[in-house]
């Protein structure tokens, strides 16, 4: 067990903190550092405009997608580099959220599954913030449900004709490309008849409405297709294989969000430490105490959990399901830790302007995001299900759609 | 980095696990809890010969010198099997002290004896309601003589030595405090057994009246050494709760497994499937703040105190919401002296006062941080 960099270790850390001394856009460093969930943006210039111009310049100088192979635009980087890098880059690293999707689940599944020609002209500019990748799978009936979708994908010679509807699709309001999950074939299983496509999302016939959120932002979007036409070979993997398919993506999409989840752990510690209430100073409080003593320990446990993760992965092992903890922890620890920071406040946390709230509404924004944490990349009861079943070894839930037809299955829950 | 054990302490773990299987079923353990016996010399016995006892002691005090982090993997079969030996105050209170600050002359009289198993050792710091407090150390010490009571003291009714915290002067701070150490065979003691928790590991009065005493370590500088101590038995003490977590969860999954009601495994309903998930999540998360104190432990890093006390409250928390989620899976079987499940609920709840409550650990964790960020 030892927590010390390696020579090799120690070494590219001071290459890549010189590199990011040198190069990264230290003007919006405070703002940056000071920004959690809920409230990343910048008040003088459009956050995608900045994180684009970080990631190409990464990308130029060999910092991009680190652990992504080098021809297509990574640097084959070991998965503690990553961490080291991580470290490294620090507030500068919110900026490449914009890039997760993409980065995190569409590139690796596109290197799992597309052809050698596609991966070489399509990743690279993935890669360097070019070009922006979101992931066309959530529908109205489908969420936890993924398999339970019905946007169609039908042959007409050699193009598919899409027509549906998909919705919760992050960033696809920005975003030049996509991956999509469709169905192919109604007449089998719902598991059985579903193909993945990527797309170019200005192809003819797609169309984006962003959502407003609880929160009042837009982040997600509705996204429908009107015989939208894909050619047969942007189709990743065999026609009626997309559910395996699939399960790469969300595979990473696990690992991805998993990695390096905010826990809003630190920002309150933060807050509590300089925070005074009518009796003294927040910190000093019994009852405050107690409250952070418990989400320290959770906090710090998540991030040992996957430094346990990180050595297991240097070793050649694979992602496994335990690492669906980190976001089953840090959802709900977020959304409980941003409603305390508000109780701390009394009557004033219900006030949420940027202009007039406690720590321009820092936490306000973070409570009214948190629920979609909860939500997002699979819901706190799929993610005790999955450790439940793929961990521990529990039976399965009872799927009473499992052998009929995609088009048996009824729909409505009522008369 | 490499934040795992090696292959070696992973062997080691290997080996503790199958003697321990063998020489600690629970059928073992219940001779004990059933209080025929105050704790199974036998396995005592064995552990000795096993080299555990001695393990991260070193080899010119007749110890294995093998390490911290050997200890912890060892620490942790010795909580999954509810371990009915005083392993805990022998040798992470009593050998930890008398390694921090002994004299040369008090390790070679103790230590050896330790790792053989002729010594049983512990350390007698409350007196009574209360938390780990200079403020609460009542017992006095005056010329190298004890007059006071402890209460209570972990196998204090069958340990040969003691480690006692004494008032040396008058008032709360921590230079009142001084350490000595206590033959409970000699003259002056007074020992009386204490009905407990966890009867597996036995808990004691004991009265020292004119009780003369050698020091351990610099007048005045006994609180000092006993938090260093305490630091470093919570790590060890995690581990023991991350074994017994580990356990417990195992236990509920398997039954899950086994037991049909409405017609199919209980373990097929999600209530029960995300009780058991949630038990995985805190052990988890128990394990690796664990694996991060050992870490602090075995380099006697500057992170330490925050990592101890983060390990103590984590693992203290993993193992109650294990132990008890456990029975409430077994349902009205779970909640038996038949079943198992008792034992690791008794040990959990007992071990997470042992060092002093959660809510003390709690208060030292923040305290801790505040440290490290005005650092």
């Amino acid at each position: 067990m030892n927590f010390d960099d390696t020579p090799q270790e120690a070494e590219f850390r001071a290459t890549a903190r010189a590199w990011i001394a040198a190069n990264a856009p230290k003007q919006y460093e405070e703002e940056l550092r000071k920004s959690s969930l809920g409230r990343t943006q910048l008040k003088n210039a459009n956050i995608l405009d900045v994180a684009k111009a970080w990631q190409k310049k990464k990308a130029d100088a060999g910092w991009a997608c680190l652990h992504w192979p080098m021809e297509y635009g990574g640097r084959g980087a070991s998965p503690i580099e990553r961490v080291i890098w991580q470290q490294e880059e620090g507030a500068f690293g919110k900026l490449s959220h914009m890039f997760i999707i993409g980065h995190g689940m569409c590139g690796p599944t596109m290197m799992a599954f597309a052809r050698e020609e596609h991966k070489r002209s399509y990743l690279p500019p993935l890669a360097s913030g070019e070009k922006v990748w979101c992931q066309l799978f959530s529908e109205p009936a489908g969420g936890s449900d993924v398999a339970g979708l019905r946007t169609r994908a039908e042959k007409d010679g050699n193009d598919w004709v899409i027509n549906g509807q998909k919705i919760w699709t992050s960033g696809a309001h920005y975003s030049d490309y996509g991956i999509l999950l469709t169905r192919t074939d109604p007449s089998v299983p719902k598991h059985k008849g579903l193909t993945m496509f990527f797309l170019d999302m200005k192809s003819p016939g797609v169309e984006v409405r962003p959502i407003k959120q609880a929160s009042g932002a837009s982040d997600f979007n509705e996204v429908y297709f009107t015989n939208v036409r894909i050619p047969d070979h942007q189709r990743l993997g065999e026609v009626n294989d997309g559910w395996n398919v699939s399960l790469t993506t969300l595979m990473n999409e696990r690992s991805a969000i998993g990695a390096g989840v905010s826990t809003g752990f630190p920002e309150l510690f933060d807050y509590c430490s300089n925070l005074m209430l009518e009796d003294g100073p927040a910190i000093e409080n019994r009852a405050v105490r107690s409250k952070l003593a418990n989400w320290a320990v959770k906090a710090s446990g998540l991030r040992y959990t996957s430094m346990r993760a990180i050595s297991a992965l240097s070793k050649g092992d694979r992602p496994g399901p335990e690492n669906s903890i980190g976001k089953l922890v840090a959802g709900s620890m977020i959304q409980d830790i941003a409603s305390y920071a508000l109780d701390l406040q009394g009557g004033a946390g219900v006030v949420s302007g940027a202009e007039d709230a406690e720590l321009a509404g820092r936490f306000q924004a973070m409570l009214l995001r948190a629920p979609g944490t909860r939500v997002e990349g699979g819901t706190d009861e799929i993610m005790r299900n999955i450790i439940a079943e793929r961990v521990l070894g529990l039976p399965g839930d009872i799927r009473v759609d499992k052998d009929v037809p995609f088009n048996k299955i009824p729909t409505k829950g009522r008369g | 980095m490499n934040f795992d054990f090696s292959d070696d302490q992973k062997q080691l773990r290997d080996q503790a696990r199958k003697f321990l299987a063998e020489k600690c079923s629970p059928k073992a353990v219940r001779v004990v809890l059933d209080g025929k016996a105050p704790y199974d010399k036998e396995l005592w016995k064995g552990l000795a010969e096993m080299g555990f006892l001695g393990v991260a002691i070193p080899e010119e005090f007749g110890g294995a010198g093998a390490g911290h982090l050997e200890l912890c993997v060892i620490a942790e079969e010795m909580g999954r099997t509810n371990a009915p030996v005083p392993f805990s105050s022998t040798v992470y209170l009593a050998a930890e002290a008398l390694l921090i600050a002994g004299s040369d002359a008090q390790k070679k009289k103790w230590l050896p004896a330790i790792a053989s198993g002729e010594a049983i050792g512990t350390l007698a710091l409350f007196e009574g309601k209360g938390n780990p407090s200079p403020k609460n150390v009542k017992l006095t010490a005056a010329n190298g003589v004890l007059n006071g009571v402890k209460k209570p003291v972990a196998d204090g009714a069958i340990a040969n030595f003691a480690v006692v915290a004494a008032r040396t002067g008058s008032g709360g701070r921590d230079g009142d405090i001084s350490l000595f150490l206590v033959d409970l065979k000699a003259g002056g003691v007074e020992v009386k057994s204490l009905t407990n928790l966890d009867p597996t590991r036995g808990q004691a009065e004991i009265t020292f009246k004119d009780c003369r005493a050698e020091p351990l370590g610099p007048a005045g500088e006994g609180w000092s050494i006993l938090t260093q101590v305490l630091d470093r038995a919570a790590v060890l003490c995690a581990f023991e709760q991350v074994g017994g977590s580990d356990r417990a969860l195992e236990m509920g999954r398997d039954y899950a497994l086994d037991r049909i009601a409405f017609g199919r495994q209980i373990g097929s309903f999600q209530a029960v499937k995300h009780m058991l998930a949630d038990m995985y999540v805190s052990a988890t998360l128990a394990r690796s703040n664990s694996y991060y104190g050992a870490w602090a432990l075995s380099t006697n890093a500057g992170e330490l105190p925050e990592a101890a006390a983060a390990a103590r409250i984590s693992a203290t928390q993993a193992f109650q919401h294990c132990a008890k989620n456990n029975i409430q899976v077994h349902g009205g079987m779970g909640f038996t002296w038949e079943f198992d499940c008792h034992m690791y609920y008794r040990r959990a709840n007992a071990m997470a006062l042992g060092l002093g409550s959660l809510s003390y650990w709690e208060d030292q964790l923040i305290d801790r941080m505040r440290k490290k960020n005005a650092a």
